[in-house]
């Protein structure tokens, strides 16, 4: 696998609907490993533009190209739907800000996170189990709620669940859409440091989509700012928190506290 | 002591020799006959010719007095006969504006061309009970007057002069009109095959959904724009002959619902219609079924589905009255060997609870104690 | 029947018209030019409810020629009221010769089981079928469980499986039990009991599987691979009867269970009719058959 070149290529993406915009003209390269944080106001495009990129939507123009394990390009629009599908249940993460969305409300923590491994052929019980028992762990998680529901967790268990239900295949690449959104402060401050642990630990990329500028400054490497459905800013996170550059930026950093 | 049982063919020839008997009832009453129920419960045949797609009176009365009245049952009777029935061809469109009106009501305008005709309708009956009937009394005959010249232009017509109102919908021309007796359903539907399933959909159904469209499960703002009952000229092409020949008329009820207006930046606001067409003199039911169709259109005009009448492959799924009947019935019939299977199943497993308790439940137990 | 009646309504030899048949036929043999697969046919209504066999009697209706000899069974017997109203139906309709004996029949209608005899070639076995879709209770709309057909998106299915495990520690489906055929659609074998499973992989007869109230047709074609869904350390395993059939003595045969008194009284029995009346006519009797079972009371 060469990790010189990146695992996803961005080219003038645009989704308009009618003839509003949704997202106009992105253009980026993802690294293997690394995490770009997408950050915006509401209605600024970042959540059309997660759609686009993770398959959900289809683009108005523009191209996404992946890489496959394989080390072939291919371009994501131009797949069919079991190839797309296969991708999301195996090589990618999708983690939705209200975890009843990623989650099965009415099968046991046990098989949501087993499901994936089901879908692509493992067929040994004691094996899916303890495979599941191990991620529960990881994402703190006793083993002895594997038989419960996730509607007896509480909202940061349910995200951690939902997080665990998507890397158990070990993707390569994790959508995030408002990962710790609805969650108390402090909820939010273990998740992220659980999150932050996970990506480093397994070298996953991650595109996650935030308004909240400490979320991004936490998790990401880099990040895109956007405004009405256009990117403004890019650049390592550090620097456009410290050194914004954009006077939209400079706006945006200088209305929140300082983390 | 058991014995395999044998003799299931004498105990359903009894059975059916028992029910011939009760259908018949006292021997001292007359025989009901047919053209008795043709011409007294007619709007219980109307019905029955309707959910039994067939329109034929004699044979809808025979299914009457063969199911004891039971009308779901007599459906079914219809039903069974109109499959095999070959198919010849399909008529043209009727066009209900050169119907043969007995009443016409709009809600939408107090005079309009053609004007307001009550007819046959219970609306304004006071619902008392009346001991004359029973006694068989003698009727006077309905008043007459000539024929209007006037042509009884469709409220729809009225409002599509000014633009205030969708279209009549148009098949493409590259398509031939569906026919849900012959192919498969798929979802999502076409709007002609929906209409279809609509108008051959239970009565009960589609009042129940349509009441609660109303209720807000799915609002649609409905107006009748116009409720018609008459007779209609249906035509046949024949590929033969240069022009079409005419079948025969039937009776038909139509409502044409008139809804919420929809528009946008591109195109100025109209009203959007719901459609009912039913045999026979079926006012609640081309009503129901008009509100259904309006609600079932949510898709076509970008609405959120988020109610049961809006939701095509449930409402569809479930409307046909001799598909739920069977299903709900078959319950009936012996289902030993799969309950066979599930307290085998039960047993097994309670007789290993006793012996080895599961990790969970042996807390639960302990607690208990 | 009289003129006057006849004139009024008339039926088509086998009920139903050349058209209908001929369309059912075309869907037949699309279900066997893929296996598994269901395929959407236009069902008619017929003269006996939705639910109680309208597509199996539509295909035996289609298949059935003059020289065949019918066999109906419902939950393994020949007696019960439902296959003896279907027997003569076609009796009367078609004018076949009808028979209880398995081996002697070329086509089968059958509703919950499998015959215990084995099935030859040149026999075809028609099911009727209550709900054709095995994704359904896990996943109701139509326009879903198509699309995880098309893309082999059978994940779900595993899933119940394994919450049955986590649950009761054992795969808790009894009957409809899923199968996978030649290694591609998962398919609903119909209400049988899982005990009947095995006997539809590599069987030399056509098996036709038709349902009305849905619409679907599907088929494995003879000696085609069907494999019961399961877990390599939880495999699939057909029921076992503790005892043989109170009548005939036969074991490894699906039994039912009668009630003999109000007191726990009960004992099993062949659930196939004729298998158990053969091998009573061959001497092959338990030796006290009309002793309830021990273990009940």
């Amino acid at each position: 696998m060469n990790d010189d070149l990146p695992l996803l290529r961005v080219s003038s993406l645009s989704k308009s609907y009618g003839s509003r915009i949704g997202c106009a003209d992105v253009t980026f390269d993802l690294w293997p490993g690394e995490v770009l944080a997408v950050v915006g106001e509401s209605g600024s495009g970042k959540t059309t533009l997660l759609n686009c990129l993770s398959t959900r939507l289809m683009p108005t123009s523009g191209t996404a190209s992946y890489r496959m394990r394989d080390g072939t390009f291919r371009e994501l629009y131009r797949m069919s739907e079991a190839e797309r599908r296969f991708l999301m249940r195996t090589d990618w993460g999708f983690v939705h800000q209200n975890p009843a969305d990623g989650l099965r409300m009415n099968v046991s923590a046990g098989a949501n996170v087993g499901e994936r491994l089901m879908a692509v052929g493992d067929r040994h019980y004691g094996r899916i189990r303890a495979t599941a028992i191990d991620w529960l762990g990881r994402v703190e998680i006793g083993a002895d709620r594997i038989d419960d529901e996730p509607r007896a967790f509480s909202g940061g268990m349910r995200q951690r669940l939902q997080i665990a239900r998507n890397l158990v295949t070990g993707p390569r690449l994790v959508f995030m859409d408002e990962p710790t959104g609805g969650l108390d402060v402090s909820v939010q401050a273990r998740l992220l440091d659980l999150l932050r642990g996970l990506v480093s630990d397994l070298g996953l990329a991650a595109i996650v989509v935030t308004h909240d500028l400490a979320v991004a400054r936490l998790l990401s490497q880099r990040m895109m700012v956007m405004k009405d459905g256009r990117v403004v800013e890019t650049g390592l996170t550090d620097r456009v928190l410290d050194d914004p550059r954009e006077p939209y930026t400079q706006l945006l950093v200088s209305s929140i506290l300082q983390v | 002591m058991y014995v395999a049982v044998k003799g299931g063919e004498a105990a359903i020839r009894n059975a059916h020799r028992l029910l011939a008997d009760r259908r018949r009832g006292n021997r001292d009453v007359p025989a009901l006959r047919l053209d008795q129920i043709v011409e007294q419960l007619s709007l219980g045949v109307d019905r029955v010719m309707a959910e039994g797609s067939l329109y034929d009176r004699e044979l809808a009365a025979l299914a009457i007095v063969q199911s004891r009245g039971d009308l779901i049952e007599a459906i079914f009777l219809v039903r069974a006969y109109r499959t095999t029935l070959p198919r010849f061809g399909y008529t043209r469109p009727v066009d209900t504006a050169a119907m043969l009106v007995e009443r016409r009501i709009s809600a939408t305008y107090k005079d309009l061309p053609g004007g307001q005709l009550l007819g046959p309708t219970f609306d304004y009956t006071h619902r008392l009970l009346d001991p004359e009937l029973a006694a068989g009394g003698a009727v006077e005959t309905p008043a007459q007057r000539p024929a209007d010249a006037e042509r009884m232009s469709r409220v729809s017509e009225i409002l599509a002069g000014e633009g205030l109102i969708e279209p009549d919908g148009e098949l493409p021309v590259d398509r031939d009109v569906a026919d849900i007796t012959r192919e498969p359903l798929e979802f999502p539907m076409e709007r002609d095959a929906r209409l279809q399933a609509l108008a051959r959909g239970d009565e009960g159904f589609l009042l129940a959904l349509g009441y609660s469209t109303q209720r807000g499960y799915g609002r649609t703002h409905p107006f009748v724009g116009e409720i018609r009952i008459g007779e209609v000229e249906l035509e046949l092409d024949v590929p033969e002959l240069p022009f079409a020949v005419p079948l025969g008329r039937v009776r038909v009820t139509e409502c044409q619902m008139v809804n919420q207006f929809k528009g946008s930046a591109k195109a100025p606001p109209q009203f959007t219609r719901g459609y009912g067409l039913v045999f026979g003199q079926a006012e609640r039911k081309a009503m129901a079924m008009s509100l259904c169709d309006r609600a079932l259109r949510a898709r076509e005009f970008g609405e959120d589905v988020v109610a049961p009448a809006q939701d095509e492959e449930f409402v569809v799924s479930h409307l046909d009255n001799v598909q739920s009947t069977g299903f709900v019935e078959h319950l009936k019939l012996p289902h030993y060997v799969d309950f066979q299977a599930e307290l085998d199943l039960v047993r097994r497993m309670r007789a290993e609870h006793g012996r080895t308790p599961a990790v969970g439940a042996a807390e639960t137990k302990e607690a208990a104690e | 029947m009289s003129a006057r009646t006849s004139e009024i309504a008339s039926y088509n030899f086998a009920y139903l018209d050349e058209q209908t048949k001929r369309m059912i036929r075309r869907a037949i043999l699309k279900g066997i030019a893929i296996p598994g697969y269901q395929v959407p046919f236009a069902s008619r209504e017929m003269p006996m409810p939705y639910g109680w066999g309208t597509g199996g009697v539509q295909i035996t209706a289609s298949i059935i020629g003059r020289d065949d000899v019918l066999k109906v069974i419902d939950q393994g017997a020949d007696d019960t009221t439902n296959a003896v109203s279907i027997r003569a139906f076609f009796a009367r309709v078609a004018g076949v010769a009808v028979t209880t004996e398995t081996a002697k029949a070329t086509i089968i209608q059958t509703r919950h089981r499998i015959p215990e005899h084995p099935l030859g070639e040149g026999q075809v076995l028609v099911y009727q079928v209550p709900i054709p879709e095995p994704l359904r209770y896990l996943e109701p709309r139509e326009t879903e469980t198509r699309k995880m057909h098309a893309l082999e998106e059978y994940g779900l299915m595993h899933v119940k499986l394994y919450e049955d495990i986590a649950r009761h520690g054992h795969i808790a489906t009894t009957y409809a039990y899923p199968v996978k055929v030649e290694g591609r659609y998962v398919m609903d074998p119909s209400p049988t009991p899982k005990f009947d499973n095995p006997k539809m992989h590599m069987s030399p007869a056509l098996q036709l599987f038709g349902a009305g109230r849905e619409k679907r047709i599907y088929a494995l074609p003879p000696y085609t691979r069907v494999v019961s869904l399961d877990f390599e350390d939880h495999p699939f395993e057909v029921q076992r009867f503790e005892q043989p059939c109170a009548l005939c003595g036969a074991r490894n045969v699906y039994l039912d269970e009668v009630i003999l008194d109000d007191r726990g009284g009960r004992m099993f029995v062949c659930s196939d009719t004729d298998y158990c009346e053969k091998r009573r006519d061959e001497g092959g009797v338990a030796a006290n058959p009309f002793e309830p079972d021990e273990a009940a009371t």
